[in-house]
């Protein structure tokens, strides 16, 4: 049975993942900063793939996401800034994501205890409607993209 | 929904407790008094919680004056469910492939 995923709204600028993995939080870690490892999860819908994972972990150091339907060949990227790193323990990076104004303050966090690791990740937008937007078409934190397309060729595998 | 709406129903959806008491009135409706014990909290304390939810569309309130049974609105919950769902859907894919990735990084794991 996989752990369930909570998404809240704290706040009307904020949204606010959270999930708990049986590992120590020094691989969770590794896991989400490390690109070789970041490309073989963080992929989004059925069907995408991420041709391109940098990311320079220092304060100041920027990383840049891109993803891609391998079906039809949209694309969508997200690129950031690292502010603050506490290793093992808290990530925090500015957004910007493609197609959407202003950039959004992602803070990630790393809780272990008894050998799992509770991972929260905050997203604060610049305004509201750029929370709605992100939140409504499933795209935030670079976890991108196109559900509606997808919506569209799974009815079009139906009809056909 | 107006975008006004659903702003309150997720400010609403927001906190801990509000959820909890959603999930108490999902069995069934329940008056102020039949919730605090369960939550442990003040009458003023889960009265200002109801407000919010009843702001938000998310439960409405009987007209007996002694009781005032709360009950759970579906359809305004099953609009904002629709979004984070949806949302939530994106997040549980990649997170089952990162289960499936940290097992492979820590065999020392036992189930």
């Amino acid at each position: 049975m996989p752990k369930p995923v909570t998404v809240t709204t704290p706040s009307d600028r904020e949204i606010e993942v959270s999930r708990v993995f049986d590992a120590p939080a020094a691989l969770v870690w590794d896991c989400h900063t490390k690109p070789e490892l970041v490309r073989r999860w963080m992929l989004g819908p059925p069907g995408w793939s991420m041709p391109v994972c940098e990311i320079d972990l220092r304060v100041g150091g920027a990383y840049r996401h891109r993803w891609r339907n391998d079906a039809d060949g949209t694309e969508f990227g997200e690129t950031g800034v690292h502010r603050e790193i506490v290793p093992f323990k808290k990530l925090v990076a500015s957004g910007q994501m493609e197609g959407f104004g202003g950039e959004a303050v992602n803070t990630m966090t790393f809780v272990e205890a008894d050998g799992r690791t509770t991972v929260t990740v905050n997203m604060l937008f610049p305004t509201k409607e750029i929370r709605d937007g992100a939140l409504q078409s499933g795209m935030s934190d670079g976890m991108a993209m196109g559900y509606d397309r997808l919506d569209e060729i799974l009815a079009e595998q139906k009809v056909g | 929904m107006s975008s006004e709406r659903l702003d309150a129903t997720f400010m609403a959806l927001a906190d801990p407790t509000r959820r909890a008491i959603l999930a108490r009135l999902a069995d069934g409706e329940a008056s102020v008094n039949e919730l605090v014990q369960p939550f442990a909290m003040s009458q003023p304390a889960i009265s200002k919680h109801l407000k919010v939810l009843e702001r938000a569309g998310l439960i409405s309130r009987g007209r007996d004056a002694q009781r005032r049974p709360c009950r759970i609105e579906a359809a305004a919950l099953a609009e904002a469910n629709r979004w984070i769902e949806r949302y939530r859907a994106l997040w549980e894919g990649n997170y089952a492939r990162l289960d499936a990735l940290l097992d492979e990084l820590n065999p020392q794991k036992k189930d």
